[in-house]
């Protein structure tokens, strides 16, 4: 990666990699007694290998001017590696941390293995490290497909993608050893915070240089997506994160506001992380690359942008509906409920966009395991937008709240919708980036995707059992007009589907290591097509297509 | 509508602040007033600030992620008041920096465990969950008795926590370190100067019974004995939104 940059791009990556290693060692040594200092030493480490990598590369040739007239894929190929990696190591962890629910003791008595410090580094390494990567990796693709312009430098992706999965690195193993802000989706510290904020204005600034040299009069829709993933997860994280730290040698820090304000904040904060991250983002890449696969246009352009600014207005109010009946105000409860139950019809415009798109290509659903987990994807989509908005009512929640339910609807989303979506796209994208035929093996991507399917229909059937049951023994009088059941009681219930549970999780986890293993040896196969793909639009300047992107 | 939508999609500046106008009126509506609105937060005269133990404790309640299982809100439903006692008030969390309210009982809420077992039994419970409840879930914290509190530092803990809007004086901040130590050592000098800067009924223990040190033990019963004590107004108040 390194021979790719320009001799200016060389000396800026020279100057980022000093001042990791300048500001790492600074941490490592005011934060030497402070659990800071091994985070000081994980961000100097990191600057020094990419200073040993720029010296070996040293006297590597300047890229010549032809590169301008090719899109730049390479961030993209690292960014799906990338992304399948830590879908294994999240999915591994999220089996794990399943397990310790089942059998409480695989903690093995060490301090970083309790479910306590598991379990962020499994929502941290799926959200984050494979949801997070599966977006930056696409979305360059896209953008520079639907503008028909090239990236504009070689060194800002390379910059986000490196400062990105450092920060996710941060995280994890902050997490493991017990750095933490507990707010659920934002556990990472201040100094974690501040990085990620310079790497997203420099996300950012990627996408609106590559738009504001297009040779497309129009943005395409996905596009909308995902720049509403960038700004909106910018204000939310800024916000969400306003600590003051003990010193600059803690990690600790403490939140600025507290009790109901901290806790509005925070669900502001986590609902929208799930609307803007785990949504917006992968809408960009459905909108994208099922009717690319599909090779039918969008079915409706109208329902794309009502279903667009339907979902960026109603989602930022709904956050409160995970504070029912709880010290917050009744009248933000009321609020949130009310914005959550209307978000149903934005969120079904899309997916009905999304499968009626595919009208005319059920044939290709049927052969085609990749489109079919796109496919998949929207209807999973559509049932976990309804279930959201069916939980968020008062009534519900209050049997809801507090139990698997919330669990299982996470993961219809999680596995059924931004796994698939991210699997298919991925699955689709490869061939085309490395110029293969086709992928290693398609019989894999079908055993993949009933792995998916199965795994993912285990896990949220166990999860409406045992949370549906919880709620009620919670609530049960008996004749004399007591409580029922003691809190262990429900605990005792759930025993079967923590275990059943557990093993959904693992077919899913299996697919993963499958995905990995056949985009690999697809990667690895040393037979390029000779031409471009014809799939590729051409840079302007290249021979015209009659084939546009999206429009 | 589309038309005007028509010539939005080919300004890229234009686009982007129109994502920030449109995705910030929800929550400015909802966040801004609950800062301005007095109702909102009810009052406490008689609330008390966090010992440095019992903040040091709430630190490692935070480290281990237990508000990832445990809940300390209690909600307004008449199941949650007979279980686990009056419901939560807003004011019982303004002084927690974040609030650790939860959003899953894998195990039992906590906001008002506070008070309900011994120190013994929660120094066995934490030690080996097992041992008192044979179906619990929950991991052991066996390494948690021989960990030594680290107190030195408390002093800039409770000054960060002033910075952030809680009544601590400088007599607090720069007795710190020797209060976390008075508060699990009973009947020393450091002891008696907890009672006069935190109040007579601050909860002076020797919280795992092992006199010769002040582990994260100590600190975490500390936290767990005054969860929900910080203020007796839920206690007062008429529980009348119970449904």
């Amino acid at each position: 990666m390194i021979s790719q940059l320009t001799g200016t791009e060389r000396v800026l990556a020279a100057l980022t990699f000093l001042l990791l290693v300048l500001f790492g060692m600074a941490m490592a040594v005011a934060g030497r007694d402070d659990l800071i200092g091994p985070h000081g030493w994980i961000i100097a480490l990191s600057g020094m290998a990419g200073i040993i990598a720029l010296l070996r590369a040293y006297g590597a040739p300047e890229p010549s001017p032809s590169r301008l007239s090719e899109y730049y894929d390479d961030p993209s190929k690292a960014g799906i590696v990338l992304t399948l990696i830590w879908g294994v190591v999240g999915m591994l962890i999220g089996v794990w941390v399943a397990a310790l629910l089942a059998w409480p003791e695989l903690t093995f008595d060490t301090e970083w293995a309790s479910f306590g410090r598991l379990r962020p580094v499994h929502t941290s390494g799926v959200i984050f490290g494979f949801g997070g990567n599966a977006l930056i990796a696409t979305s360059l693709h896209v953008l520079q497909r639907t503008t028909r312009a090239r990236l504009p430098d070689q060194f800002s992706p390379w910059f986000v993608l490196f400062g990105y999965n450092l920060f996710c690195v941060l995280a994890a193993s902050g997490y493991l050893m017990g750095i933490t802000q507990s707010k659920e989706y934002a556990e990472p510290e201040w100094y974690a915070d501040i990085f990620l904020v310079i790497v997203w204005v420099v996300y950012f600034s990627i996408y609106i240089r590559t738009l504001m040299r297009r040779n497309e009069p129009h943005i395409y829709v996905a596009n909308w997506y995902y720049m509403a993933f960038i700004l909106v997860i910018a204000l939310l994280h800024i916000v969400n994160n306003l600590v003051v730290p003990v010193s600059l040698g803690h990690a600790k820090s403490y939140s600025l506001f507290s009790g109901v304000q901290d806790a509005m904040t925070q669900w502001w904060y986590g609902h929208n992380a799930v609307a803007f991250f785990l949504t917006a983002g992968f809408l960009g890449m459905m909108y994208y690359y099922l009717p690319k696969r599909a090779g039918r246009p969008i079915y409706s352009y109208r329902m794309s942008i009502i279903s667009f600014w339907g979902i960026t207005f109603m989602y930022m109010w709904a956050g409160s509906h995970h504070l029912h009946y709880t010290a917050l105000p009744h009248w933000v409860q009321t609020l949130g409920m009310v914005f959550s139950v209307v978000l149903l019809v934005p969120s079904w415009a899309s997916a009905g966009n999304a499968l009626l798109t595919l009208n005319g290509a059920w044939h290709k659903v049927r052969d085609d395991a990749v489109l079919r987990f796109m496919m998949l994807a929207a209807i999973f989509y559509g049932l976990t937008t309804f279930e959201g908005s069916f939980l968020a009512i008062r009534a519900v929640n209050s049997l809801s709240h507090y139990t698997d339910w919330t669990v299982g609807h996470v993961h219809a989303g999680a596995l059924g919708w931004v796994a698939l979506i991210s699997y298919g796209s991925l699955y689709a994208l490869t061939p085309w980036l490395w110029k293969r035929p086709a992928l290693y093996s398609a019989r894999l991507v079908e055993w993949h995707f009933w792995l998916a399917l199965a795994g993912t229909v285990i896990y949220v059937f166990a999860m409406w059992n045992s949370g549906i049951i919880q709620g009620l023994m919670w609530r049960t009088y008996n004749d004399s007009g007591t409580l029922n059941y003691s809190f262990v009681d429900s605990l005792v219930a759930m025993h079967p589907y923590y275990i059943a549970r557990a093993f959904g999780g693992l077919l899913f986890l299996i697919g993963a290591v499958i995905a990995l293993y056949n985009i690999a040896m697809t990667i690895r196969e040393p037979r390029p097509v000779a031409t471009e793909s014809a799939s590729d639009i051409p840079l302007v300047g290249q021979p015209a297509s009659a084939v546009q992107a999206g429009e | 509508m589309f038309n005007l939508h028509y010539r939005l999609e080919r300004n890229a500046i234009g686009f982007v602040v129109a994502i920030l106008v449109v995705a910030s009126i929800g929550g400015f509506v909802e966040i801004a007033p609950l800062f301005t609105i007095d109702e909102t937060v009810e009052k406490a005269p008689d609330m008390r600030v966090y010992t440095p133990l019992e903040v040091a404790g709430r630190n490692i309640y935070i480290r281990e992620g237990c508000y990832a299982c445990h809940s300390q809100m209690i909600r307004t439903l008449r199941d949650e008041v007979e279980r686990y006692g009056p419901y939560s008030l807003a004011v019982e969390s303004q002084y927690d920096h974040p609030m650790l309210w939860g959003s899953k009982r894998t195990g039992p809420d906590l906001a008002r465990v506070g008070g309900k077992y011994s120190n013994d039994w929660h120094v066995a419970h934490l030690n080996n969950p097992r041992d008192v409840v044979p179906e619990s879930n929950m991991p052991a914290y066996r390494w948690m008795s021989e960990k030594l509190l680290r107190t030195k530092d408390l002093g800039g803990h409770l000054a960060a926590l002033r910075d952030v809007g809680l009544p601590y004086t400088d007599e607090m901040i720069a007795n710190a370190s020797n209060d976390a130590i008075g508060q699990a050592n009973p009947d020393t000098d450091l002891a008696a100067g907890v009672a006069t800067r935190y109040g007579d009924k601050t909860y002076v223990a020797l919280f795992d019974a092992d006199l010769s040190k002040v582990t994260e033990m100590d600190a975490l019963v500390a936290y767990l004995q005054v969860v929900g004590r910080l203020t007796e107004v839920a206690h007062q108040l008429p529980q009348d939104e119970v449904e």
